[in-house]
């Protein structure tokens, strides 16, 4: 006879195994930076501009350059994302348009980054004469992290109980009064997941900001939003394998640096985002 | 079946008819309505009058149409997106599809059938009507609410903690804090959709006191799965089947001698 127990446990060591599998190598490749890269951690490489040739010095210009690209793009996507996720869950009537619509935008989420690199080269830099800036450089990656801002924002308006639409419309609010003290306020923490997702994937991508922003060597720091900027992903390509003999604490020292800012904006959207949950009085 | 110290409270209320009818007596009169959602045809031509001050109440087995028909007069029919009608619904002359939606359910309020407390403090829940109405002065808010509560006889057991979560209230509190919430924007008619469905005998009680006691002030409409429970806050009762109006009479009579055998059939249990 089966011992219904033991299948239990077979299928519990299965599932604690594929668990094992994804944090053991994030949690080696975290190891693995932090180790090598901590070495290089001073103030003056966290403050000083690249010396000879980027081998020495600091990455100062890298840092802030991410930080202008970063924000750039979510003062760009998160305001347009969210009104295209309240007009798609609240307004929109459901026929084939609108199901047609809602899967393109799901799918526009995985296009490959150069292909929204080679578009912002097109449209801001050529078309719209943006240049090569830190303009076109943020509305890229806005465009590239909008998708994910509208799916998972839409989720999270659509994830609150139509009972309580019925319940403020009953009592004769209207459906804007309805969205705006009711269904938004409930919905933050999930749209909050998303600007999470987009700020990762915004910092960390080198393709959309290959063509549309990022400088080789910059010695000085951008003075408005139309020059160029170093950013940290792609300072560190540059240093990785075009530059020779770049020191491998350096390398290792810029990878923390871009993953300590990634985690550091993460924090403070997860920090809002408790606090609203903590709100949340249901 | 039939308790006396509620008829009593009826045979007073009876009095006090004449002295706050507001209208002319007709608050909703609908005549041949028909409503549809997609195929399925969920009203068949009902026609029926609808008194002030009196409490109304439905009955009639599961999808029978009373909800539909609960749901029509404050037109939160609108909301499913294959809804379709015929024929005519006047609140006081005024066809409802020709008030605004927002001002005809400030007129028409409605009592659900789970406790759905907004995710707000006891507070803010029976404010946030009168909020949304455009009332900002705190005073003014306060005494409402406090008015609000003691209507719907909640007041005593909240008062101390106005700004906890009405979630930390139990079940039949939350459906008087619904009732609270529905009164405070001052409607005319309040419409109650099987309100006692998820509470215990006492808080029903409870609801149904607090109902009787505000047909002087308000027209009530109460669906119910409870037969007993129109028999006992009732005036008149209409008995739907299959998305038709059955029968439409004073209680008394429904309950004793109806006319149609299916309505005897129903409150005796025989089918539903």
């Amino acid at each position: 006879m089966r011992n219904p127990y033991r299948s239990q446990k077979i299928a519990f060591f299965f599932l604690f195994l594929a668990t094992l599998l994804i944090v053991v190598p994030v949690g080696l490749i975290v190891i693995v930076i932090i180790q090598k890269g901590l070495p290089a951690i001073s103030w003056q490489f966290l403050s000083d501009i690249p010396r000879q040739g980027m081998r020495s010095g600091g990455i100062f210009p890298a840092i802030i350059g991410t930080l202008y690209l970063v924000s750039g793009a979510i003062i760009f996507a998160l305001p347009i994302g969210l009104l295209a996720a309240i007009y798609l869950s609240e307004y929109s009537k459901d026929n084939l348009l609108t199901r047609i619509i809602k899967l393109a935008i799901v799918n526009l989420a995985g296009v490959p980054s150069v292909v929204y690199g080679l578009f912002g080269l097109a449209l801001f830099v050529v078309f719209l004469k943006f240049g090569v800036s830190i303009l076109s450089g943020s509305l890229t990656l806005g465009i590239m992290i909008l998708p994910v801002i509208i799916t998972t924002s839409r989720e999270a308006l659509e994830s609150v109980p139509q009972s309580f639409r019925e319940v403020s419309l009953s009592l004769g609010a209207s459906k804007w009064q309805t969205i705006r003290h009711i269904v938004l306020p409930n919905a933050i923490p999930g749209i909050l997941t998303g600007t999470i997702l987009g700020l990762g994937r915004a910092a960390g991508e080198t393709a959309p900001i290959l063509f549309t922003v990022a400088a080789f060597y910059l010695p000085q720091l951008p003075k408005s939003i139309f020059d160029q900027a170093m950013a940290l992903p792609y300072h560190l390509y540059v240093i990785s394998t075009q530059v020779p003999n770049v020191d491998e604490k350096i390398r290792y020292g810029t990878a923390l640096v871009l993953l300590t800012l990634v985690l550091f904006m993460n924090l403070v959207a997860i920090v809002i985002r408790y606090k609203f949950r903590k709100k949340k009085k249901w | 079946m039939v308790n006396p110290v509620r008829n009593n409270k009826l045979a007073e209320n009876a009095k006090m008819k004449d002295k706050n009818t507001i209208s002319n007596g007709v608050k909703f009169a609908i005549k041949n309505l028909d409503i549809w959602f997609g195929t399925i045809h969920a009203l068949k031509q009902v026609s029926m009058e609808i008194e002030a001050n009196e409490i109304l109440g439905a009955i009639g087995p599961s999808s029978s149409g009373k909800t539909t028909f609960l749901r029509m007069l404050n037109r939160l029919n609108d909301l499913s997106p294959n809804f379709r009608m015929n024929g005519e619904v006047k609140l006081e002359n005024d066809n409802i599809k020709n008030i605004d939606a927002q001002f005809l359910r400030k007129r028409v309020g409605m009592v659900f059938a789970l406790p759905l407390s907004l995710p707000l403090s006891i507070f803010d829940n029976v404010a946030y009507g009168v909020k949304m109405h455009g009332v900002k002065n705190k005073k003014l808010l306060q005494n409402k609410v406090e008015e609000s509560l003691k209507e719907a006889y909640l007041w005593d057991e909240v008062k101390d903690r106005l700004n906890e979560s009405a979630f930390k209230l139990s079940g039949g509190q939350q459906q008087r804090l619904c009732i609270a919430r529905t009164l405070a924007v001052s409607p005319e008619v309040i419409l109650f959709d099987e309100p006692c469905s998820g509470l215990d005998p006492i808080s029903t009680a409870k609801v149904e006191d607090a109902m009787v006691k505000l047909k002087q002030k308000y027209t009530i409409v109460l669906v119910t799965n409870n037969v007993k429970q129109a028999a006992r806050v009732s005036d008149r009762t209409a008995f739907f089947l299959n998305g038709e109006l059955i029968e439409l009479d004073k209680t008394e009579l429904i309950f004793t001698g109806p006319k149609d055998k299916r309505t005897d059939g129903y409150i005796r249990g025989k089918f539903g």
